[in-house]
């Protein structure tokens, strides 16, 4: 068997069904024999595309998503979807080839050190030195990308031993040993610390749950929504978390954060417990931590024992599954209830900070308005990618989502370029019509891969709130630099219409209000591709931290 | 409070280990003291002592991430004080017919080895904690201290105790 058919062989036997790739010379030997594999190889536009559609088919599918690209500029492509997949703790498995073993480290053509490079934002990476490890490699890999805390995992392949042909007898498996390498959530949480977390619980008067993207990975979500049905507890989310609690629940407070609603940050500023689950309370979530712990008593659960402490000092620290922690919860809870007095509390803050949206013509569409009409067309049960910007912040604050997997965004990384392919990865694992919102920069970013929607046939439903500048730079030169808007404007842009016919992707603008509903049903109308353009004052802002300058035109 | 930590690492014996280890520390803006690397009894193990300076947490901090390192066995911190330490020193002197007799007994005092002797230079070899050393090349200075080579400290717990991989 050569190297090559060890990787088909291994990629057939983690279940692997289909790969986001681009070639070159040092992967070729690997796309030779993919003809002959059940697995589909989807050529995309850049290797980065490949990256971010893998890491959105893993969001959806819970499996590690697989990307390959050639050796050098290949490689260096795949980084910023690798970093991407890192910072939200994304499956997946990248991989390389490289220049032949004898030229390593000489500078060959197309050569770079991408175990090197890429060490920072991966989980782990091999360079693989023998071909016969090939198989045994390619199984840590997806073992160790899809267990514990996710992430990606990069396997480095000279040329050569793809080529080259092994005695490696066919169907062979070998066991998965790495000793420096226990994954937690094999087993139950600390009984002794989910105890204190039950005491504390039932002490508080104010307590309110942050629900962060470990739930999602920890597939907690039945858990955590049985969990706060039965107690009570007011839930906010940080932007990972969103859809972990259903977007229009009695119990959603909202998202915190620089770009989340002011009730939400409210509430958990104003509590006396804050129950953290699956969240390094990343600074754009929690700006002052330091803060938030002299104010209230925190408790912190994750999966990663590096997290407790790491950005925040919790009062009770419990290393553990989310899903098995809330689990043990349960029952030590069951004749608590949230003080009625507190939920009284936030729900006037709620609806204090809840203003009605202006629908008015004005020769804009108001975006806040237009993500909440989708919600409802949709039934708030669509999966739906965003860019990176204000288009993400009001997807992310407006659309009610009902599962947190079907909300696909670079949260931490905050990715321009992800939305698009990162849609047509999420389409391809879960076969159905994804909807893109975009602004019209992060769209240019990566807009190429509408290639490869239209080569493959997959369905993205295209939105693009136009409003000519770099929204999120623009409003933070608002806010920061007075005013002073510099290197945002994005004159010279396409018609982004006429660019929709040249890919043969029917489209429609819209500029007012008013047309909301009739481009929105022009959108959904089939569940082919279509591209909604969809005009926005660049003056609007996303605002709605604690300290925001940003209120609804008419409050003071 | 800050004081002295020391980090005795049990790593798999593969190529760029070492980098991923320290790239850690350089990373997240930890600075390393000292560091030793070297085969252990185990077949395929290897221990990377490392010295740091920094309070509790930070020195946790450190800990835990080195512990995501698939690479990484096994890592046990230990305040400096709670073990044996050792450091190899080589220091070159220079040296007159006149002054020799004396730099050899100051090597003497502090129990070093005279390994190498020119005309003009004495080379000498020393082991022991880093205040030991620092005392030695110090007696050493006023003779004029041509070149210096030390290796980090390689440290073992004291008692009964045995980190295992």
């Amino acid at each position: 068997m050569t190297g090559a058919e060890m990787v088909v062989k291994a990629l057939e036997g983690n279940g692997v069904t289909t790969i986001f790739g681009y070639p070159g010379a040092a992967n070729c030997p690997i796309l030779d024999k993919l003809p002959d594999s059940a697995i589909k190889h989807i050529l995309v536009r850049n290797e980065q595309g490949a990256a971010h559609m893998a890491s959105g088919y893993a969001r959806v599918t819970k499996r590690p998503g697989v990307c390959t690209a050639t050796s050098g500029p290949g490689a260096t492509n795949l980084i910023t979807g690798i970093a991407t997949a890192y910072m939200d703790s994304v499956p997946m498995i990248a991989i390389t080839g490289q220049v032949v073993s004898g030229l390593l480290g000489r500078d060959a053509f197309q050569e770079v050190d991408i175990t090197g490079a890429t060490h920072p934002f991966t989980k782990h990476n091999y360079l693989i030195r023998d071909g016969l490890e090939i198989p045994r490699v390619i199984d840590e890999a997806f073992y160790i990308a899809s267990t514990g805390r996710p992430g990606p995992v990069l396997i480095d392949i000279p040329m050569d031993l793809l080529k080259a042909a092994y005695d490696y007898p066919e169907g062979k498996k070998e066991p998965i040993v790495i000793r420096g390498y226990k994954p937690i959530g094999m087993g139950k949480a600390h009984e002794m610390q989910v105890k204190k977390v039950a005491e504390a619980i039932k002490v508080s008067q104010k307590p309110v749950i942050l629900a962060g993207g470990g739930i999602v990975l920890s597939d907690a979500t039945k858990e955590l929504r049985e969990f706060v049905s039965k107690t009570g507890i007011p839930v906010v989310t940080t932007m990972t978390g969103v859809g972990t609690i259903e977007g229009g629940s009695n119990l959603c407070y909202g998202m915190i954060g620089s770009h989340g609603i002011k009730s939400a940050n409210m509430t958990l500023n104003h509590s006396d417990l804050v129950i953290i689950l699956g969240s390094r309370l990343g600074d754009r979530s929690v700006a002052n931590a330091a803060g938030l712990e002299k104010r209230t008593k925190l408790i912190h659960i994750d999966i990663d024992p590096a997290e407790i402490g790491k950005n925040i000092f919790p009062d009770i620290p419990v290393v553990g599954d989310i899903k098995d922690v809330l689990t043990q919860l349960m029952p030590l809870l069951s004749d608590y209830h949230t003080p009625a007095e507190w939920k009284e509390y936030v729900d006037r803050i709620r609806s204090d900070w809840t203003f009605e949206e202006e629908t008015e013509d004005s020769g804009f569409v108001n975006p806040r308005y237009f993500v909440k009409r989708l919600s409802e067309k949709t039934g708030s049960d669509a999966y739906v990618s965003t860019e990176v910007g204000q288009n993400q912040i009001w997807v992310a604050n407006n659309y009610k989502f009902t599962d947190p997997r079907h909300f696909i965004t670079s949260a931490g990384f905050g990715t321009m370029g992800y939305g698009l392919p990162a849609a047509i990865g999420a389409s391809v694992a879960s076969g159905e019509t994804v909807i893109a919102v975009m602004g019209d920069g992060s769209f240019q970013m990566d807009l190429a891969e509408l290639g490869t929607m239209c080569q493959w046939d997959i369905p993205v439903k295209l939105i693009v709130l136009e409003n000519h500048r770099l929204g999120m730079v623009h409003e933070h030169q608002f806010i920061n630099y007075k005013s002073n808007y510099y290197a945002v404007s994005l004159e010279g842009s396409p018609d982004f219409c006429k660019l929709a016919e040249a890919y043969g992707i029917p489209s429609m603008k819209i500029n007012e209000n008013s047309e909301i509903d009739k481009g929105i049903d022009a959108l959904l109308a089939d569940k082919n591709s279509f591209m909604l353009v969809v005009e926005v004052d660049p003056f609007e802002q996303t605002g709605g931290a604690l300290n925001s300058h940003h209120l609804p035109k008419g409050v003071e | 409070m800050e004081s002295k930590y020391i980090l005795s690492v049990l790593v798999e014996d593969n190529s760029g280990v070492l980098s991923k280890v320290v790239g850690l520390f350089s990373r997240r803006g930890f600075n390393i003291h000292s560091l030793a690397v070297g085969v252990t009894n185990i077949e395929g193990v290897s221990r990377i002592t490392i010295e740091v300076i920094g309070d509790e947490l930070t020195v946790e901090q450190i800990s835990k991430q080195l512990n995501k390192l698939i690479d990484v066995i096994k890592i046990k911190v230990s305040r400096s004080d709670e073990l044996v330490k050792r450091g190899l020193l080589l220091v070159k002197v220079k040296i007159s017919p006149k002054n020799r007799t004396e730099v050899i007994q100051i090597a003497d005092i502090f129990r070093a080895n005279i390994v190498d002797v020119s005309q003009s230079t004495v080379t000498a070899e020393l082991t022991g904690g880093d205040s030991k050393l620092n005392a030695f090349l110090e007696m050493l200075a006023p003779y004029g201290i041509e070149e210096t080579a030390m290796t980090g400290m390689i440290a073992l717990e004291r008692g009964t105790n045995v980190l295992k991989a």
